[in-house]
């Protein structure tokens, strides 16, 4: 099929996304987004005008070869086009999803410099979803080379470690912490993101690559990395977030407190949402504030208002340009009934006489300089402090270095923030040992961590090459 | 999968069941604690580790069946498996030679005790421990911790067996008597009776550690449900604990956050019935 001439190309608006009802889906967690029909996406797929330059690839951080999937797509060969993201992607259902593709491929996408870039990312859903349905699994390689690998943790980093070093024919066993896979796609992202189906079905994939993973095994406890080490040719270390982060303001402790991470592993690992007999609770309020203005942030205060918060506060410290979240969950967010609080920060927490949260103290912030971020600094404005009632305080802040499996590693170097120092292959200074995302980071994206993996994996084959597997 | 070896129940309510977990076996330290889940859908529940047998690739927990979670734990019979075990997890007590020793257990508290109590003691250390319980029924394990004690008082709130009253009646006297003094004691019990012995040992200046236990989501440090204060510090029980100078911990605090869960409906989350009319609409 010969592709439209370029003018008519030019001519075809971006797609819509087709979604739930902004007001019915604030009560439930089913997936926002439904997808486009193959229509859809094939006339979207023809709306990129294949540049020479691709700045889409450059863009992503796994590097999908993107004109040549969506020239596949165009085509309505959406076989080939699964084919380009298997190779390319561990886990292009939940990159599809979940990417924030307004900083990468579609930021610099050429159509978007004059108006609306491609739908690279719901392109990619579109397709992993379709492989998903129609194509076969995909089966372990024929040619073993007899080398084992350990990676340590199961969320993005590792699974993409772990396909990618299957796929070169190396065993892979992972270790996982939580008694169920995903790491933060399981226990982070919530249902209506990322429905835990598409995880249990990326995990199955890599299960059909032959890769084997165990559960509750804490490395730094269970086991140390010293003793992996002995056991496998090479270890990738991807465990993850550490410690959440707190305001360190009055208050903290107070019942009904919690940080994200404990409200979102509640409600996403834990299943608190379902509400069934004898499952881990969680506490519901009339009133939620959430503290930041990250994705992570944007997800618990979705959460509180699906968990039936009549008030569902986002309260941030700047304004709406200087939010980190992806663009497409504060508009989410927004129609859903979100209410958004700029230039506000938490002061004190403030109890009743049972110990449990009542109000928040805040203060009203103006922008000042731009700070070492480049954003503008919140500056209070005196005498503007002001309560805010509410029964359930959600502290969104991000989280600092686990220490678990870093402190039973002296051999390991970390830098200041006791983040594991790593070259540009992924190796840390122990030999053999390989780290990405979190632990490396302190803090970013899927995609960058399934960056890390896909670096790590290469950088573990050269450093297998030449050697003897350890049998 | 973990298998169940035995289980029985040595009090009402309380089960000491081994529990095939070989990784946790080998590498568990006394003071530490694993995440048992029974099944798909079920709760995390942080338990410590009572005891191991390396050579057969078991551990021991003593569980106190006081919510459906703990209930559905100890109702897995020998040859029934558990879902999930994590761990071990937490610091491990550090065993120092401190001469004389007194430990202080109460109700279930007692078998977190148990594997403190034991490392004490093969440390070298002179151990009296003190065993106090509701009435005669829950005073527990008196007879393992005797086989390493020099001596085991026992204490009942109602006089059905030992002394009658609490912990720290014989703790006192021991206190008061510079000979016996002990160089540090060792508390696990009920938050209140953890209060009790740290107010009492503050006056006469000998070191207490307690171990805590506050609710917990992953054990790993990853949702600071677990924090507490500790010396006008945040700490979180799973990763810097679960054992602390008892002098410097906030109980109420603690105590206030452990009711969490019983208090939600007074709450105000009263909020199921809403939602539902809202799907309604």
């Amino acid at each position: 099929m010969t592709p439209l001439p370029l003018k008519e190309r030019m001519a075809i608006d971006r797609v819509h996304m087709l979604e739930q009802d902004p007001h019915q889906r604030a009560c439930n967690f089913l997936e926002v987004n439904q997808g486009l029909t193959p229509e859809l996406a094939m006339r979207e797929a023809e709306r990129c005008i294949e540049c020479k330059n691709r700045p889409c690839m450059e863009g992503c951080p796994v590097g999908v070869r993107i004109p040549e999937f969506l020239r596949a797509v165009a085509e309505g060969d959406f076989e080939s086009a699964a084919k380009i993201l298997r190779v390319d992607n561990a886990l292009p259902a939940t990159t599809g999803r979940v990417c924030p593709q307004e900083t990468q491929c579609e930021g610099v996408c050429l159509r978007g410099k004059k108006g609306q870039p491609v739908a690279i990312g719901w392109l990619e859903r579109f397709v992993a979803d379709w492989a998903a349905e129609h194509l076969p699994a995909e089966g372990a390689p024929a040619a073993q080379t007899g080398f084992r690998v350990a990676v340590v943790g199961s969320g993005p980093g590792g699974l993409t470690a772990a396909g990618e070093l299957a796929r070169m024919g190396h065993k892979v066993h992972v270790f996982e912490a939580l008694h169920d896979t995903g790491g933060v796609l399981r226990y982070g992202i919530p249902e209506f993101r990322l429905p835990k189906a598409i995880v249990d079905r990326e995990v199955e994939n890599l299960r059909n690559l032959g890769v084997t993973i165990e559960c509750n095994v804490v490395i730094g406890r269970t086991l140390t990395v010293d003793e992996v080490a002995a056991e496998f040719d090479a270890v990738f270390i991807a465990n993850g977030a550490g410690l959440p982060m707190f305001l360190n303001i009055p208050g903290e402790n107070y019942k009904g407190v919690y940080s994200a991470n404990e409200y979102l592993t509640r409600v996403n690992l834990m299943g608190a949402w379902m509400d069934v007999e004898g499952g881990t609770p969680v506490a519901k309020g009339e009133t939620v504030v959430v503290f930041g203005g990250g994705n992570v942030a944007m997800d618990s205060v979705r959460t509180a208002k699906r968990l039936g918060a009549r008030h569902a506060i986002c309260a941030y410290r700047r304004t709406k340009a200087e939010m980190p979240a992806r663009i497409e969950e504060i508009a989410h967010a927004e129609e859903e009934g979100i209410e958004f609080h700029y230039l506000l920060a938490p002061l004190e927490i403030l109890g009743d006489e049972k110990g449990w949260v009542r109000a928040v103290k805040m203060q009203r912030m103006e922008l000042g300089e731009p700070d070492a971020s480049g954003r503008r600094r919140p500056v209070p404005i005196p005498g503007s402090e002001f309560e805010l009632p509410c029964q359930i305080a959600v502290v969104a802040l991000g989280t600092t270095a686990n220490p678990l499996l870093t402190n039973t590693t002296p051999a390991l170097k970390l830098n200041k923030w006791k983040n594991i120092v790593v070259d540009e292959k992924q190796a840390t200074t122990l030999e053999g040992v390989f780290a990405g995302g979190d632990i490396v980071r302190g803090g970013a994206t899927v995609i960058l961590a399934m960056g890390d993996g896909k670096v790590a994996a290469h950088g573990i084959d050269e450093y297998l090459k030449g050697r003897t597997p350890k049998g | 999968m973990f298998r169940v070896v035995s289980n029985e129940e040595i009090a009402p309510l309380l089960h000491r069941m081994v529990i095939e977990a070989p990784r946790v076996a080998k590498a568990r330290k006394p003071g530490q604690f694993v995440i048992v889940r029974c099944a798909k859908g079920g709760e995390r529940i942080p338990l410590t580790i009572a005891d191991d047998d390396v050579a057969a690739g078991t551990i021991t927990l003593i569980i106190q069946a006081v919510g459906i979670s703990t209930r559905d734990i100890v109702a897995v019979q020998a040859g029934g498996y558990l879902s999930d075990i994590a761990g071990p997890l937490g610091q491990p007590t550090e065993i120092e030679q401190l001469g004389r020793v007194v430990c202080v257990g109460g109700g279930a508290g007692t078998a977190v005790l148990f594997p403190l109590a034991k490392g004490l003691a093969q440390a070298g250390n002179e151990l009296t421990t003190i065993i106090g319980g509701r009435s005669a029924k829950y005073v527990i394990l008196e007879q393992e911790l005797g086989a390493f004690s020099r001596r085991v008082f026992t204490t009942t709130e109602d006089g059905s067996a030992g002394e009658t009253g609490f912990v720290t009646l014989p703790l006192k006297r021991i206190l008061e008597d510079p000979e016996q003094r002990p160089g540090a004691v060792f508390a696990v019990g009920p938050v209140p009776m953890m209060k009790a012995v740290c107010n009492l040992t503050r006056q006469y200046g000998v070191r207490t550690i307690v171990s805590l236990n506050p609710i917990m989501v992953d054990g790993t440090g990853m949702c600071g449900g677990c924090r507490v204060t500790v010396g006008g510090q945040i700490k979180f029980a799973c990763v810097d604990g679960p054992e602390f100078d008892g002098h410097q911990v906030d109980f109420n605090e603690l105590a206030a956050r452990q009711a969490t869960y019983q208090e939600l409906d007074a709450h105000g989350c009263r909020l199921d019935s809403q939602l539902a009319a809202m799907k309604k609409d």
